[in-house]
C-alpha cells in the first residue's frame, strides 16, 4: 500500500516538474523581458536593462539552458523561486495571492458542486417536466456564455441594485475595503459583500456543467435493476431515489469533479482580473502580459500542484464513496 | 464446396416483413432528433446566426472599419442598429465581422481537436501496452500543465502570426479529456464478438479500426465536435478579451467585448450586443449538441421510471 | 400498520386464493403502434403452492408480475383486476403498495449483481426490508437478524459476510442474498423472476434448495418465472405456459408435462435437449418466433408456428379453457382432439429421422491437438492503486484433441477456462506454455502468412449472435467478410455468399437484408455461413445455443449436426449444458479450475460418469419430465467455485468434493496434498484419487 502511495506521489512529483520546467523554458524563448524596460521615461541604458534582467535571471543573452539550471539549483538548494519584475519573491508571492485565489475557488466550486448535483438529480426526475427544461435550458445559457461576461453582467445587475437601494451594498472592486471599521462583524459582512459576484458567478458555471452531468448520469441509474430491488422491499418510489439512487450516481461525479476542475481554475483566473482580486489568476495574467518569466513559471506550477491535488482529491473521494474500489 | 448436400434440417423460410430500404442509423438518429424541440430550437436559431454572420454585413451600409465622425459613441438609431464606438466605428457592422470570426475559428478547432482526440485515444485504447501507458502518460501531463494556461503563455508567439495560429493551439489543447473518453471505448469495444470474430478471420487491424471501432466511436466524437466548436469560440473569446488572442486589425467577438465591457454600464450598446449575440449563438449550438446527444444514444434520452 | 395487516391476513378462509389475477392487460404505448405486452391473462395462487410461469423472452411473463408487484414503469397502461387477499392492488397508490411489498409480497429478481444496491453492505441491505415494515425494531436486532436469514440462505460465516458488499459476493451468493431479503419478512407471496438463469447448473440447483427452504420456512406461495421447463418439472406443482402476451396452457405439472394439450407447450417440450434422451434421438425444432406485439394479427397468435393449425386459427383466438380434464385449461383450437388423444405429440411435431450411427473413425487425421496449454495472467486490483494481488491459472495445463469429423464437447462452469482455451486456440500465437497443433502445423512455427491461410481452416461461432455480427452491415457482407480477407473476387464471394445461405437454411435472396430483420435463430445461422464460408475443416462454438430461445435451440443445433455430417467438419463444441453437449459430441472434456478433470466419449462419460464433479454437474441439469426429476438422486456441490488465484494444495475440486466429504481422514490427506493426474478409470480419464469409490456418493444420501 505505502509502496503504491509513494510511487504515485513520485509520479506527481515528475509530472509538476516537467510542467514547470516547460513552463521556464517556453516563456523564456518566447518572452522579451527587456521590452517593459526599454519604453522607460528616463530611458534606461541597455547595459543597465541588462543587469536589472541578470538579477532576475532573465538575461536573454544567457544561454536557456544556463538560466534553466541556475533557476533550478536556485530552487532545490536554496528554495528560491527568483524574483517577480517587481523585484518581490516569487515564492512569497504566490504563497499571499494563493489564499485570496483559494478562498474564491474553494468556496464556488464546492458551492457550485452542491447546487449542480440537487438540479441535476431534480432534473433527472422530472425529466422533460417544465422545471427540468427551465433548469437545461439556463445551463446551456450559462455554458455559452463566458466566464468574464457573466461577470460584467453580474456587475452591471449589481450597479442597479445598489442605485435602487441607494446604498453600495454589493462591492465588485477588490476583495475588501480598505478603511472598513475594526471588529469581527464589520470585516465579516464586508467580505461577504465583496465576494457575492465572483462566488455567485463561480457557482453559476460550477451548477450548469455539473447539473447536466448529474442528470445524465442520474438518469441511468433510475433505471437501475437496484431501484427496482429497493421498491421491492417496500421503499416508496421517492426514497428508494433518494436513498439508492442519488448515492450511487454521486460516484461518477467525483471522477467528473477532476475534470471540470481545469475550468473552474481558468475560469476563476478571470473573474479575479474583472472584479479586480489580487489573486493568483491575475498574477498569472500579469506575469503573461508583462514577460515576467519567474512569475509565470511559478504560476504554472501553482496550478500544476492544485491540479494534482485535485485529482488526488477526486480519487480519494470515488474510493470513499465506491466500496469497489476500495483497497 | 459441396451444394447438394442432404440437409435434413427445416428450412427457415419464415416470412420476414421485407422493407424496401432498411432503416440505417443516420435515418434512425435523424428519426430521433426530428422528435426532439430542443434540436429545432437551437438548429433554427443557429441557422439564424449563421446566415447573419455570413450576409449581415451585405445589408449594412457601414464596414467594420468605416468610421462615421458624425456618430460618436452613438446608442442604436435607423443608421447604426446596434449604435456606435468611440471613434465612430458601427457596432453592428463589427458585431457580424467579429461573429464570421469567432464561427471560423471555432468551426475548425473544435472539430480538429476531436479528430486529434480519435486517432490518439483510439491508437492507446486498441494496442495498449507500452503504447497506452506513454499517450496516458503524456495526456496527464498536458492536464496538469493547463491548456488555457499554455495558451496564455505562448500568447506573445501567437500576437506575431495570423489568426489561424491560435485555431491551431486551440484544437492543439483541446484534445485530451475526450482522448480518454475514446480511450475507454476503444477498449470497450476491443473485447467485443464482433471484433474478436473479425480478429479470428484474420481481418487486418487497419481494417478492424477503420471498419469496426472508429464506426462505434463516432457517435461519441460527433457531439465533442459540436461541444468542441463551442469550447473553442469560448477560449478564443476569452484569451481575445485580455487581449492575448486576436490582434487587431483583426476583430473578434472577443475584442469587440475587451473594448466594450468597461462601457458597459454607461453605453450598454457597445457590450450588450456583441455578448447576446455570441452568447444566444453558442446556446444553439449547445442545445443542438445536447439534442445529438440524445438521438445518438439511444439509452440517454428514454423516458424511464 | 403492521397491525391491520397482520389481521387481514388472518380473515380469509383457507382455500380463498391469495392472488387473484383477472383480465390483467399491460400496454407500452409506442408512437410506432403500442406493445400490448400482456393481453387478458387470469390466474390465481393458493396459499403455499408453488406455481411456475414458463415462457420465451418477450412472452409477458416478467411484466405481468411486474404489475402485481405495482413495479411497472409509469408509462405502462395497466387494466384488469389483481387482488391480494381480495384487495385490488391496482386501485392503490405507490405509498399503500410499499407497505404491502416487501413484507406480505416479495420479489427475487434475475440478475443479483444489478438488483443489489452496490455501495451499501448486504447486511445493511437486508435490514433495511426490516426496518421499513417495523420501525419499532432496532438497527442491532435488524442486523442479528440478517445474520440469522444470511445463515438460514446457506451462506457460510454469516457474522462476517454480513458487512461484506454485493461485489464481494460470488453470483450464487448474491442470489441467497436476494433471497435472504425477499423472506426478511415472512411473506405470503414470493415472485422469482428467473432467478436462476444467470448462474451455473449448480449454483441453480443450489438456489431453487434455497427457494424450496424458503417455502417450507415462510409458508409462503411461489411464482416461479422461467424459461427452462426442467426447472419448473422439478419444483413446481402447478405450470401456466405463456407465449405472446396470453396464458395458453395451465394445469398440474404432471399432467401438463405428460399431456400437453396445447401444440406450444408439445414443441418447447419435445425441443429442449433432456439428458435422458439426448445422443439418441433428434430434437423436434419449433421454428421461427413469437409474434410481434405491437401489431397483433388476428387469430391465435402461436397459429404461424403450428403444424397443425386450422383455417379458424388464423381467424379467431381461442379461449383459455378445459378440454375434458379438469384441472388443465389449454387455449387451443384443437385441444379437444389432442385431450380425446387423436392428435398426439407425435403427430403435431414428428421427429426427424433418427441419425445413422456414425461410425467413429479412430484413426483419422487429428484436427486440433493441444498438449500441456497454460495461460496464467496477473489479477490486477484498485481502481485507484492497481496492483497485482495474484495470478490467475486461467488454464493450467490441459490436453484436448479433435479428429476429423468428431466433435469435442468442453464443459464446465463459468470460470473454469473454457473460453481462455478457445481463445488461445484462435489467437494461433505460441501459449505460454504447451503447444497448440493444428492440422499438424505447430502454431508457434508459423509464419504471419501462414497464420492467416490457417485462419481459413479454423473458424468461430460466438455465443450472442446479436453482438458477434455488425449491425451496420448487410448479412451478405457479414457472410463474405472472412472472404474478402483472403482476396477472394467480389462475383466468387456473392457465389459463395448465396450458397453457404442456402446451406443454413436461409433464404439465398436474403444477402442484402439488415442483421436487424431476422430472428435470434436465423442470426446464429447466419454467424454459421459466415464461419462455413472459407470452408474450413475446424469450427470453434462458444456456446453457440445458449443466447437462444429453447424453442430455437433444437433447429440450430440439428443444423450443426448435419453440417458436420455432410461437409466432414470437426467440432470444438464448448457449453455448459450438459444435455446440449450430449446430443452433439463424440467426446467430451469436462473442466474445473482450468484443468481437465474427465474426459472420454459422451456414451461412457454419461453413462458411467467417474468424477465427482462430473456427476455433480450431471445431477444438477433439471430434467424436463417431473417424474424422472422427483424421483432421481442428487449430488449437490457445495459453494461456489473457488476463485482461480487461490492456491489449494492437492487436488483443486477438494474443496467442494461431497466424495472428499465422506473419505475417512487418512485418505483425505491424499486429496489435499497430492495432485491428481489423469488415469484411466473403467472408459473414461479421470483426474481423481478415489474415483472407484464414486459410487459411494449415491449410497449417502
Amino acid at each position: 500500500m505505502g509502496k503504491y502511495v509513494l510511487r504515485r506521489f513520485v509520479n506527481y512529483f515528475i509530472l509538476a516538474f516537467i510542467a514547470t520546467v516547460t513552463a521556464y523554458i517556453t516563456s523564456s524563448a518566447f518572452m522579451d523581458p527587456a521590452a517593459r524596460y526599454r519604453g522607460q521615461n528616463p530611458p534606461l541604458s541597455e547595459a543597465s536593462i541588462k543587469s536589472i534582467l541578470d538579477g532576475h535571471g532573465t538575461n536573454p543573452d544567457v544561454p536557456i539552458i544556463e538560466r534553466t539550471w541556475s533557476w533550478l539549483t536556485n530552487i532545490f538548494l536554496h528554495g528560491d523561486f527568483s524574483t517577480t519584475v517587481h523585484n518581490n519573491p516569487v515564492f512569497q508571492e504566490i504563497m499571499t495571492r494563493a489564499g485570496v485565489s483559494l478562498k474564491l475557488l474553494l468556496i464556488g466550486s464546492i458551492l457550485g458542486a452542491i447546487l449542480g448535483v440537487v438540479l441535476g438529480v431534480w432534473g433527472a426526475v422530472r425529466q422533460y417536466k417544465a422545471s427540468d427544461q427551465a433548469v437545461t435550458y439556463a445551463s446551456y445559457l450559462i455554458i455559452a456564455t463566458p466566464t468574464f461576461v457573466i461577470g460584467v453582467v453580474l456587475m452591471i445587475i449589481a450597479t442597479a441594485f445598489n442605485g435602487l437601494i441607494g446604498t453600495s451594498l454589493i462591492r465588485f472592486t477588490g476583495e475588501y475595503t480598505a478603511d472598513i471599521p475594526p471588529g469581527v462583524f464589520p470585516w465579516f459582512t464586508d467580505q461577504l459583500s465583496h465576494m457575492l459576484l465572483p462566488t455567485l458567478a463561480l457557482v453559476m458555471m460550477g451548477a450548469a456543467t455539473y447539473s447536466r452531468y448529474q442528470r445524465s448520469v442520474m438518469l441511468d441509474v433510475l433505471a437501475s435493476d437496484f431501484i427496482r430491488t429497493a421498491r421491492s422491499k417496500g421503499r416508496t418510489r421517492k426514497t428508494a431515489l433518494v436513498k439508492h439512487g442519488v448515492r450511487v450516481a454521486l460516484i461518477p461525479m467525483s471522477t467528473y469533479f477532476a475534470y471540470a476542475f481545469g475550468t473552474l481554475v481558468a475560469g476563476s483566473a478571470m473573474l479575479e482580473v474583472v472584479f479586480s482580486w489580487h489573486g493568483m489568476g491575475e498574477f498569472t495574467i500579469n506575469s503573461i502580459l508583462q514577460s515576467d518569466i519567474n512569475a509565470a513559471a511559478g504560476s504554472v506550477l501553482f496550478i500544476a500542484v492544485l491540479t494534482l491535488i485535485s485529482s488526488t482529491l477526486s480519487e480519494v473521494l470515488y474510493a470513499a464513496l465506491d466500496p469497489r474500489v476500495r483497497i | 464446396m459441396a451444394t447438394d448436400l442432404p440437409i435434413s434440417t427445416t428450412p427457415d423460410t419464415e416470412v420476414v416483413p421485407r422493407r424496401s430500404k432498411p432503416t440505417s442509423r443516420l435515418a434512425l438518429v435523424w428519426r430521433r432528433l426530428r422528435s426532439t424541440p430542443r434540436f429545432w430550437v437551437g438548429g433554427i436559431m443557429l441557422a439564424f446566426f449563421v446566415l447573419f454572420a455570413l450576409f449581415g454585413n451585405s445589408i449594412n451600409i457601414y464596414t467594420p472599419t468605416d468610421q462615421d465622425i458624425y456618430a460618436l459613441n452613438k446608442a442604436p438609431s435607423a443608421q447604426h442598429w446596434f449604435g456606435t464606438n468611440t471613434i465612430g466605428q458601427d457596432i453592428y457592422a463589427q458585431t457580424v465581422a467579429g461573429l464570421q470570426k469567432s464561427l471560423l475559428i471555432g468551426i475548425i478547432a473544435g472539430p480538429a481537436a476531436s479528430l486529434l482526440a480519435a486517432i490518439i485515444g483510439s491508437t492507446a485504447g486498441y494496442f495498449g501496452g507500452r503504447i497506452e501507458v506513454v499517450i496516458v502518460w503524456f495526456i496527464n501531463l498536458l492536464l496538469v500543465l493547463p491548456s488555457f494556461f499554455i495558451l496564455v503563455l505562448l500568447a506573445p508567439m501567437l500576437r506575431q502570426l495570423s489568426w489561424m495560429a491560435i485555431v491551431v493551439f486551440l484544437a492543439l489543447f483541446g484534445w485530451m479529456i475526450m482522448a480518454q473518453v475514446v480511450r475507454n471505448q476503444t477498449k470497450a469495444i476491443k473485447d467485443r464478438d464482433f471484433v474478436k470474430a473479425a480478429r479470428y478471420m484474420g481481418v487486418s487491424t487497419p481494417r478492424i479500426l477503420s471498419r469496426h471501432i472508429i464506426p462505434n466511436v463516432a457517435s461519441i466524437l460527433i457531439v465533442d465536435a459540436t461541444l468542441g466548436v463551442v469550447s473553442a469560440i469560448l477560449t478564443e473569446t476569452s484569451l481575445s478579451y485580455f487581449n492575448l488572442g486576436i490582434q487587431k486589425p483583426d476583430v473578434s467577438i472577443g475584442t469587440l467585448l475587451a473594448e466594450g465591457s468597461g462601457a458597459a454600464v454607461t453605453r450598454p450598446w457597445l457590450f450588450v450586443f456583441p455578448a447576446g449575440v455570441l452568447v444566444l449563438m453558442l446556446f444553439a449550438i449547445s442545445l443542438m449538441a445536447d439534442a445529438l446527444r440524445d438521438a445518438i444514444d439511444p439509452t440517454s434520452g428514454a423516458n424511464r421510471d | 400498520m403492521t397491525e391491520t395487516l397482520s389481521t387481514n391476513r388472518s380473515t380469509p378462509p383457507a382455500q380463498a386464493p391469495i392472488l387473484e389475477v383477472r383480465d390483467l392487460a399491460v400496454t407500452f404505448p409506442n408512437p410506432k403502434g403500442d406493445v400490448q405486452a400482456v393481453r387478458g391473462v387470469n390466474y390465481e395462487v393458493m396459499p403455499g403452492e408453488f406455481l411456475g410461469i414458463v415462457g420465451e423472452s418477450g412472452s409477458g411473463k416478467s411484466v405481468s408480475s411486474m404489475a402485481v408487484m405495482g413495479l411497472l414503469p409509469s408509462t405502462a397502461q395497466v387494466n384488469g383486476s389483481i387482488r391480494y387477499r381480495g384487495r385490488s392492488l391496482l386501485d392503490m397508490d405507490d405509498h399503500a403498495m410499499s407497505k404491502l411489498r416487501g413484507s406480505e409480497i416479495a420479489m427475487v429478481f434475475q440478475d443479483p449483481l444489478s438488483a443489489l444496491t452496490p455501495v451499501y453492505s448486504i447486511g445493511e441491505q437486508i435490514s433495511e426490508g426490516l426496518l421499513l415494515h417495523d420501525p419499532s425494531l432496532s438497527k442491532e436486532a435488524a442486523h442479528s437478524r440478517a445474520i440469522e436469514l444470511l445463515r438460514v440462505v446457506g451462506i457460510p460465516g454469516p457474522e462476517r459476510r454480513v458487512r461484506a458488499y454485493p461485489h464481494e459476493f460470488s453470483g450464487g451468493m448474491r442470489q441467497r442474498a436476494m433471497i435472504a431479503i425477499a423472506i426478511a419478512n415472512d411473506p405470503d407471496l414470493i415472485i422469482a423472476d428467473e432467478p436462476t438463469t444467470a448462474l451455473d447448473v449448480t449454483i441453480q440447483a443450489q438456489i431453487l434448495d434455497v427457494l424450496q427452504k424458503a417455502r417450507e420456512i415462510t409458508g409462503a406461495a411461489i411464482v416461479l418465472i422461467t424459461h427452462d421447463l426442467g426447472v419448473v418439472a422439478g419444483n413446481a406443482d402447478r405450470i401456466a405456459v405463456m407465449y405472446a402476451g396470453r396464458l395458453v396452457e395451465t394445469g398440474p405439472v404432471e399432467q401438463v408435462f405428460a399431456r400437453p394439450q396445447m401444440p406450444y407447450t408439445t414443441g418447447l417440450l419435445r425441443s429442449v435437449p433432456n439428458l435422458a434422451t439426448a445422443g439418441t434421438q433428434r430434437l423436434v425444432p419449433l421454428e421461427g418466433k413469437p409474434p410481434s406485439l405491437s401489431n397483433m394479427i388476428p387469430g391465435c397468435p402461436f397459429a404461424p408456428r403450428c403444424p397443425i393449425a386450422l383455417d379458424i386459427c388464423h381467424e379467431v383466438e381461442p379461449e383459455l379453457v378445459s378440454h375434458g380434464t379438469p384441472d388443465v385449461s389449454a387455449a387451443c383450437h384443437r385441444a379437444d382432439e389432442i385431450a380425446s388423444g387423436s392428435l398426439t405429440a407425435g403427430t403435431i411435431f414428428p421427429r426427424p429421422e433418427p441419425v445413422e450411427k456414425r461410425v467413429k473413425n479412430s484413426e483419422a487425421e487429428r484436427v486440433l491437438e493441444v498438449t500441456g496449454l497454460q495461460k496464467h495472467f496477473p489479477l490486477l486490483k484498485g481502481a485507484v492503486f492497481k496492483r497485482q494481488i495474484g495470478t490467475v491459472r486461467a488454464v493450467d495445463g490441459i490436453d484436448l484433441e479433435i479428429r476429423e469429423g468428431q466433435t469435442l464437447g468442453l464443459v464446465g462452469e463459468s470460470g473454469c477456462g473454457k473460453s481462455t482455451t478457445i481463445g488461445e486456440v484462435l489467437e494461433m500465437v505460441a501459449p505460454q506454455k504447451g503447444q497448440i497443433v493444428i492440422n499438424g502445423v505447430d502454431v508457434s512455427e508459423l509464419s504471419k502468412r501462414e497464420r492467416l491461410a490457417m485462419r481459413k481452416d479454423v473458424q468461430v461461432v460466438f455465443q450472442d449472435p446479436m453482438a458477434a455480427i455488425d449491425p451496420r452491415l448487410p448479412i451478405g457482407e457479414v457472410i463474405a467478410e472472412p472472404l474478402t480477407v483472403h482476396k477472394v473476387p467480389a462475383k466468387q464471394r456473392h457465389d459463395t455468399v448465396a450458397e453457404m445461405l442456402e446451406l443454413v437454411g436461409l433464404d439465398a435472396n436474403m444477402a442484402d437484408r439488415y442483421p436487424h430483420e431476422f430472428s435470434g435463430g436465423q442470426r446464429q445461422r447466419i454467424g454459421i455461413a459466415r464461419a462455413l464460408v472459407t470452408n474450413p475443416k475446424l469450427l470453434v462454438l462458444d456456446e453457440p445455443v445458449s443466447a437462444l430461445d429453447v424453442s430455437v435451440q433444437a433447429g440450430v443445433i440439428n443444423l450443426l449436426e448435419d453440417l458436420r455430417d455432410s461437409l466432414g467438419l470437426s467440432y470444438l463444441f464448448v457449453a455448459h449444458d450438459l444435455a446440449v453437449v450430449r446430443q452433439i459430441a463424440d467426446h467430451v472434456a469436462v473442466m474445473y479450475l482450468g484443468r481437465i478433470v474427465e474426459f472420454g466419449s459422451s456414451e461412457d462419460l454419461y453413462d458411467n460418469p467417474q468424477h465427482p464433479y462430473t456427476r455433480a454437474l450431471m445431477s444438477a441439469i433439471p430434467v424436463p419430465d417431473p417424474k424422472i426429476e422427483r424421483s432421481r438422486e442428487r449430488v449437490l456441490l457445495s459453494g461456489d467455485l473457488p476463485s482461480p488465484t487461490d492456491e489449494i494444495s492437492g487436488c483443486s475440486f477438494r474443496t467442494r468434493c461431497p466424495l472428499f466429504s465422506l473419505l475417512p481422514e487418512s485418505e483425505q490427506h491424499r486429496c489435499t496434498h497430492e495432485d491428481p493426474q489423469p488415469r484411466r478409470a473403467e472408459a473414461t480419464l479421470v483426474a481423481c484419487h478415489f474415483s472407484e469409490r464414486i459410487g459411494e456418493l449415491e449410497r449417502s444420501d
